[in-house]
């Protein structure tokens, strides 16, 4: 209906737009009447989602036609900016950009490189770009769902973890337990779409694959080539990111210092 | 330490408080507190709520970090000794009991085997008789009642030996009927095992039953501290 009323591509693609932010709002709204806010987050993310891509949509052709070199460039930035969003899932974790950066940069950045080199991934800047931020992009989600869950599930359990404490347990080992389901629930996603491939997921990029001249079989083996890539840059940042946050709950004397209205490092 | 379990004016001090001071965010819950407690000894802790009880004992095995002034068990500044040795030789019992999943053995032997020791079947049930629980060891321990579970949280902290318990108003989350029985139980126990205690309490009666000297607290500062009849019934 949309593309009779606006034949322009630009006009056509700003309506498709506010139709979308539409049925999310709506979506908000619903929540709201359920007393969950999440009006400014939706909006916020939305904003700056639709300025982020417009921003590269724009210069996206001179970046894929640049010198190789740059897409190294280009997916370090990628890996800071997507550790400085996952951060922002783990509020009262110190150090939390830290680890986030560093977990999505060790487990998308070593897929990302052992692929390059082995040739699963062309490094040409055309699909290196692409298929390089569906991996950070999803290291990312797997990231600060990690975070989420553990911190969660550490507040829930101040008493448990401190009564192990207080008998001599290795904070390591008094956190396990939400470290371990912190690993499991962060990977669901990534689990789900390997076992949905091609029932309920297509990814776009096999279309793509397809309209560029692709053999179907070829196509979809690559499919799941890349979800395979996916599960693997994930599930490689979760169980750094996992180590890495559990350090960060407990201060140097050993004290659990992921408490509720406790964010101060005092040890020693 | 004579028949009425008041210990020996010449007991060594078994730990020390020298002028601890904790805040968070300005706000100071300790303040400057200094204590002595003799070994044998049961020091009640007392004072209105919001008063600093708690934050004090969480300073005792280490649970958080004094701003200020430190601690010395048997005659060492805590803060040379590893947490977990320190939290070895200092057992805490807590309001609530947390249970962890597994069997109340496996809850019993927990203290002991993160130092790679064994709690026999036989120590176990020991511990079980000695807090009124016998035959308890393969229950579930996430079933048990708020009374039992306060019992085998207090043999748990019994099972790693400390050479002090501290206490943190071990009978408030409980009935009327498991609280005077879980009393009794600590006050038979601290009595026959000459066994040098902490304990925080908002019940003044509590603390003149259970206590050979009461420090009361104020605003996380120790306004008077002595015997019971000194500082309770003055």
């Amino acid at each position: 209906m949309l593309k009779v009323i606006f034949p322009g591509q630009l006009q056509l693609g700003l309506t498709q737009a506010v139709a979308a932010a539409i049925i999310a709002f709506a979506v908000v709204l619903l929540a709201r009447r359920r007393q969950i806010h999440l009006e400014s987050e939706a909006a916020i993310a939305m904003g700056r989602g639709l300025v982020q891509i417009v921003a590269v949509g724009s210069v996206l052709v001179l970046l894929l036609r640049g010198p190789r070199w740059t897409a190294s460039i280009l997916l370090a930035v990628m890996i800071l900016a997507a550790g400085a969003t996952s951060a922002k899932r783990a509020k009262g974790i110190p150090s939390a950009f830290r680890v986030s950066t560093y977990s999505i940069a060790c487990g998308a950045g070593s897929v990302i490189a052992v692929m390059t080199w082995l040739g699963v991934i062309d490094t040409a800047i055309s699909a290196l770009i692409p298929v390089g931020s569906m991996l950070i992009a999803n290291a990312m989600n797997t990231n600060g769902l990690a975070l989420n869950r553990f911190r969660s599930d550490v507040l829930a359990h101040v008493g448990e973890i401190e009564t192990a404490l207080a008998l001599g347990a290795d904070p390591k080992q008094s956190v396990s337990p939400y470290v371990q389901a912190s690993l499991e629930a962060s990977l669901i996603p990534a689990i789900d779409s390997l076992r949905s491939l091609g029932i309920v997921w297509i990814p776009g990029l096999m279309a793509g694959m397809l309209l560029s001249g692709a053999r179907p079989v070829y196509a979809a083996i690559y499919q799941f080539v890349v979800l395979t890539m996916i599960f693997a840059a994930s599930g490689l940042t979760s169980l750094v990111s996992t180590l890495l946050v559990r350090a960060q709950a407990f201060t140097s004397a050993e004290q659990l210092s992921l408490r509720p209205g406790v964010s101060a490092n005092l040890a020693g | 330490m004579d028949f009425l379990g008041v210990p020996e004016p010449q007991s060594p001090n078994i730990l020390v408080a020298d002028h601890l001071s904790r805040s968070v965010n300005g706000v100071t819950l300790v303040n400057d507190i200094t204590v002595q407690v003799r070994a044998g000894e049961v020091l009640a802790v007392v004072g209105p709520s919001g008063s600093g009880k708690s934050s004090f004992l969480r300073l005792l095995n280490r649970l958080d970090e004094p701003t200020s002034g430190t601690v010395f068990l048997e005659g060492i500044d805590y803060r040379q000794l590893p947490p977990r040795e320190l939290r070895r030789k200092v057992g805490m019992v807590t309001q609530r009991a947390f249970m962890f999943p597994g069997s109340v053995a496996q809850n019993l032997s927990f203290g002991p085997r993160q130092r790679g020791e064994t709690l026999s079947d036989a120590r176990a049930e020991k511990l079980l008789t000695r807090v009124g629980l016998p035959g308890y060891g393969p229950r579930e321990a996430v079933n048990l009642s708020g009374g039992e579970a306060q019992r085998v949280s207090l043999a748990r902290a019994l099972a790693n030996s400390p050479v002090i318990l501290l206490l943190d108003e071990p009978t408030s989350a409980l009935d009327d009927e498991a609280k005077s029985g879980v009393e009794s139980l600590i006050r038979d126990i601290i009595h026959q095992s000459f066994l040098t205690c902490v304990v925080i309490t908002h019940d003044v009666s509590q603390a003149t039953r259970m206590a050979n000297r009461v420090m009361l607290l104020e605003s996380g500062r120790a306004t008077r501290v002595g015997s019971v009849e000194e500082v309770l019934h003055a």
